[in-house]
């Protein structure tokens, strides 16, 4: 379809190398620094936000310095912050949605970039595109009415009966604490693992490397492979980078994640290497204490946890963008026939 | 196709006297003159001084192989060129006498309308697609009756007359391309320009088109690209040949056909490379 | 066949088998949410839920008028933020930009869209709340509309894009400059798309709740113009949730009913959230896959 004298770039922006004048006559040169505006505004904002959250956490990062990160005390009355519990917290509660998300989302996502057939895998993905829509604070109810009296009555007994001998598995059942809060988050997360992974599945063969997959799958299944071994020994291979994008993704996700975690978490700075044990979350202890807050160093602090939660998030994103984006440029090649 | 000539208003100057095979040097009014012309996408030149005239209700053709600027220069007479930020253009182009990279474009692009290769209708209903060159250059009076007009001059009123307000991507190829004829027309242009406008279409269409592109000469002066020879020397009256940039022949087609001058040309047109 | 070939096989439709039962788990959890809050909620929603104010503290009856138009104003302050924003942006973006403002405006743009809603939050309290000294439905609004902006703005310029050049050159072939090109042909090709990213970007911030715990923060009445505090659905749903730890707990301890009244509501105003987010989610999927070439987002 390429006219065969002009190199024509992809459809974008036209824009002309006519006088400045006829452009303004037009209105074209108004068009064009109104949308600038615009577009203009949310570089300010994201700038203004960053800057914003640096200026407002001054005290604790003068008073505290790197301290602030290795202190494990949180005491408002004596003005002694410490972020570790609450680092320790979204740690081990996003571990813990980790271990449980990932099998599961790339198990999911191989059944649904495999095996189903595509309108039943076009359907289900709807269904996890929906999962993916319902709010925070909706997980946190089901959690706070369904999942932690579950919890105390039917799962942590069991688990602490049989596998109590792990430091993981003792202490009081409460129902809130670390493993629940994790499994809810598991929950939350999985949808972006399996729409992520399901298109990176997808989008490996559909490229000049079909043949060559192909073929390798061809050769496998010829050699005797059998069909699982041929999807895990040679097409996930091909996806694994972008499938560790997709858990990045996920990981900034639950990092993030406030409303459903300060729901079951049980709101308490502890650090303990029972799961049953109740925590706090970085997220969590600014949306509870924040309006609470005496005092500026109180308050700043709480920011402060803020500004650690946006990089940590901001690494992640990038990272992963920078994986999916790999990933997708190697699966299709470069350049189009 | 009577009734598509009485509903013809001139607003151009009388046809020139049609010249006898031999002669080319006729009183011929000169619409359109490109002089001098070298054009470049960024340090690479694709036109090498093209030198050029258009008679006023004639149709003139550029042929020559893929790559030889064809579509290029027919690009800078509506100064489409612009729209790719890389292009640059030395020396004049002239319609009526005045230089057209003088003037407003937009009123440029009224005079000199195009119809692309593939048909690129908008997604509108077939009335707002003629419509639409009308409304965005603020023509006032009965548009009903100039989309009429123009879509009797593009041979398909008859076929849509009833599905006006249907949308333009329920027609077959034949008759988008027809739709997009009509909408460039709409706008009572004084030069039309196609750029391969049958490429995309089966040979019915095609030929229906071809036919319509002879009688449109009088209500527009017409060029056309194309990079099939049998059309060109079916509906020109004059032709250019061009390749790797350069203009290497240009006459009335006949004579182009039968005795070119250039030995190159003879090569093209009787097939030995294309 | 060897006993090694079987054991293969056997273990290849066990783990074929595994990710079937992992999607159906996934797929499972979307209806598990549903149907509790359809149960649960449903038999509590009433007329009084929507019509009446809540009850004093301690008291049963009482409904979510409130939050019900509290989060009418944050969204229509939001979409007033995030919509011109995203949509304006996007065209310049798409349009009129070059290479390194593109893309400075877009990793911003993706930098905005992963920040968590609680720093949102935080930003919008330090910007709007701060400087009035009180809490307000605009600075709620505002902190909705700032997510609201990257969600439309990407999706937005996607669908812009994805409009075929033919049809501009089309335009401009007839005369039309850049802007009359923009408004009369490739914004009525891309419009699909973009009411679709509006809507989800829509469904996405009606139920955050995050950003407005200390923005528009909460109210148990009325909350005429916008500055002011207001009561919201999300914020609503966390407050009666929590409440057995949130509030004294002798009032629950003297007065069970209160605290179950609390819970139905949670449950009534669970359902009525869900229920307007995935009824948003499936129009606006519906309405895309009707469209003409448009490309996923």
């Amino acid at each position: 379809m390429v006219t065969t004298t002009t190199t024509v770039p992809s459809a974008g922006p036209i824009m002309g190398s006519r006088s400045f004048l006829s452009k303004l006559r037009d209105g074209d040169e108004i068009a064009r620094l109104v949308t600038f505006i615009f577009a203009g505004s949310v570089v300010l904002i994201t700038l203004l936000l960053v800057f914003e959250l640096w200026r407002e956490s001054y005290l604790p990062r003068h008073k505290f310095g790197f301290g602030f990160f290795v202190t494990s005390v949180w005491d408002p009355i004596f003005d002694k912050f410490g972020a570790l519990p609450f680092i320790y917290g979204t740690v081990v509660t996003a571990a813990v949605a980790l271990l449980i998300a990932v099998p599961l989302g790339i198990g999911a996502a191989i059944f649904l970039a495999e095996l189903a057939p595509a309108r039943v895998s076009d359907t289900l993905q709807f269904f996890i595109d929906l999962l993916a829509a319902v709010p925070s604070v909706i997980y946190g109810l089901l959690g706070v009415f369904i999942v932690i009296p579950m919890m105390r009555q039917y799962i942590q007994p069991a688990l602490k009966n049989s596998l109590g001998f792990l430091p993981f598995f003792q202490g009081p059942a409460y129902g809130v604490g670390f493993l629940t809060a994790g499994m809810v988050l598991a929950i939350m997360v999985i949808p972006y693992i399996i729409s992520v992974s399901r298109e990176v599945l997808i989008s490996v063969p559909r490229d000049q490397r079909e043949a060559a997959l192909a073929l390798q799958r061809e050769a496998a299944l010829a050699l005797g492979a059998t069909r699982w071994e041929s999807t895990w020994k040679v097409v996930l291979p091909f996806a694994r980078t972008g499938i560790m994008g997709s858990i990045f993704l996920a990981l900034a996700r639950a990092l993030g994640e406030t409303m459903a975690v300060t729901m079951v978490i049980g709101n308490t700075p502890t650090i303990s290497a029972s799961l049953f044990s109740p925590g706090y979350s970085i997220a969590a202890v600014i949306a509870n204490e924040f309006t609470e807050a005496t005092g500026d160093l109180y308050l700043q602090s709480l920011i402060e946890l803020g500004l650690v939660l946006f990089l940590l998030t901001f690494l992640l994103n990038g990272m992963a963008r920078l994986l999916i984006v790999v990933t997708s440029q190697r699966g299709s090649g470069m350049g189009q026939a | 196709m009577a009734s598509v000539r009485s509903a013809v208003s001139v607003k151009i100057t009388p046809p020139v006297s049609v010249p006898t095979s031999r002669e080319a040097q006729a009183p011929l009014v000169m619409r359109m003159t490109v002089a001098k012309v070298n054009f470049y996408y960024g340090p690479k030149q694709v036109l090498f001084d093209i030198n050029l005239n258009i008679a006023t209700n004639k149709v003139t053709s550029l042929i020559g192989p893929s790559g030889c600027g064809k579509s290029t220069l027919l690009r800078t007479l509506n100064r489409m060129h612009e729209t790719v930020r890389s292009s640059r253009l030395e020396g004049e182009i002239l319609i009526d006498n005045q230089n057209i990279l003088a003037q407003d474009v937009t009123a440029l692009r009224r005079r000199v309308g195009m119809v692309f290769q593939r048909p690129n209708p908008f997604p509108k209903s077939i009335f707002d697609n003629v419509a639409y060159g009308l409304r965005i250059n603020g023509v006032k009076g009965s548009i009903h009756d100039a989309v009429e007009k123009s879509l009797r001059h593009a041979a398909l009123w008859e076929e849509v007359k009833d599905q006006l307000h249907k949308s333009a991507y329920e027609l077959s190829g034949g008759q988008q391309q027809r739709l997009c004829i009509a909408r460039a027309l709409a706008v009572e242009p004084e030069v039309l320009l196609l750029d391969e406008p049958c490429s995309a279409l089966d040979p019915i269409s095609t030929a229906k088109i071809e036919e319509l592109l002879v009688q449109l000469k009088d209500l527009c002066t017409i060029v056309i690209v194309t990079h099939n020879m049998q059309q060109a020397a079916r509906v020109s009256d004059f032709t250019a040949f061009l390749l790797m940039g350069q203009l290497i022949e240009f006459s009335p087609t006949p004579q182009l056909f039968t005795t070119p001058t250039d030995a190159r040309t003879e090569a093209y047109i009787t097939g030995r490379f294309g | 066949m060897s006993r090694r070939l079987r054991w293969r096989k056997f273990v290849s439709h066990f783990m074929l088998t595994m990710t079937g039962l992992c999607a159906l788990v996934a797929t499972a959890v979307l209806f598990f949410i549903l149907g509790y809050l359809v149960y649960h909620g449903g038999t509590s929603i009433s007329w009084n839920f929507f019509t009446k104010l809540p009850a004093p503290v301690g008291e049963t009856g009482g409904g979510m008028a409130n939050a019900i138009v509290g989060s009418a104003k944050l969204l229509l302050l939001a979409c007033l933020l995030g919509v011109p924003i995203g949509f304006f942006g996007a065209i310049y973006l798409a349009e009129f930009s070059g290479g390194t403002i593109a893309f400075v405006v877009r990793y911003a743009a993706d930098l905005l869209n992963g920040v968590p809603s609680i720093v949102i939050g935080i930003f919008a309290y330090s910007l709007v709340v701060l400087p009035f000294k009180h809490f307000s439905t605009l600075a709620g609004g505002f902190a909705l509309g700032l997510m609201m902006i990257p969600i439309t703005l990407r999706s937005t310029e996607e669908f812009l894009r994805a409009v075929p050049r033919a049809l501009r050159e089309g335009a401009m072939a007839l005369g039309a400059s850049q802007w009359k090109t923009i408004a009369s042909v490739v914004v009525p090709a891309a419009y699909r798309g973009i009411l679709t990213a509006i809507l989800l970007a829509f469904a996405r911030v009606a139920g955050e709740t995050a950003p407005l715990l200390f923005t528009a923060f909460g109210n148990r009445f009325w909350s005429p113009g916008w500055d002011q505090p207001t009561a919201s659905l999300p914020v609503m749903i966390f407050t009666y949730a929590i409440a057995p730890y949130s509030l004294p707990v002798m009032i629950f301890t003297y007065a069970i009913a209160p605290y179950d009244d609390w819970h139905r509501q949670a449950w009534a105003a669970g359902l009525v959230l869900l229920g307007l987010i995935l009824i948003i989610n499936i129009i606006a999927r519906v309405i895309l896959s009707r469209g003409v070439a448009v490309p996923r987002t």
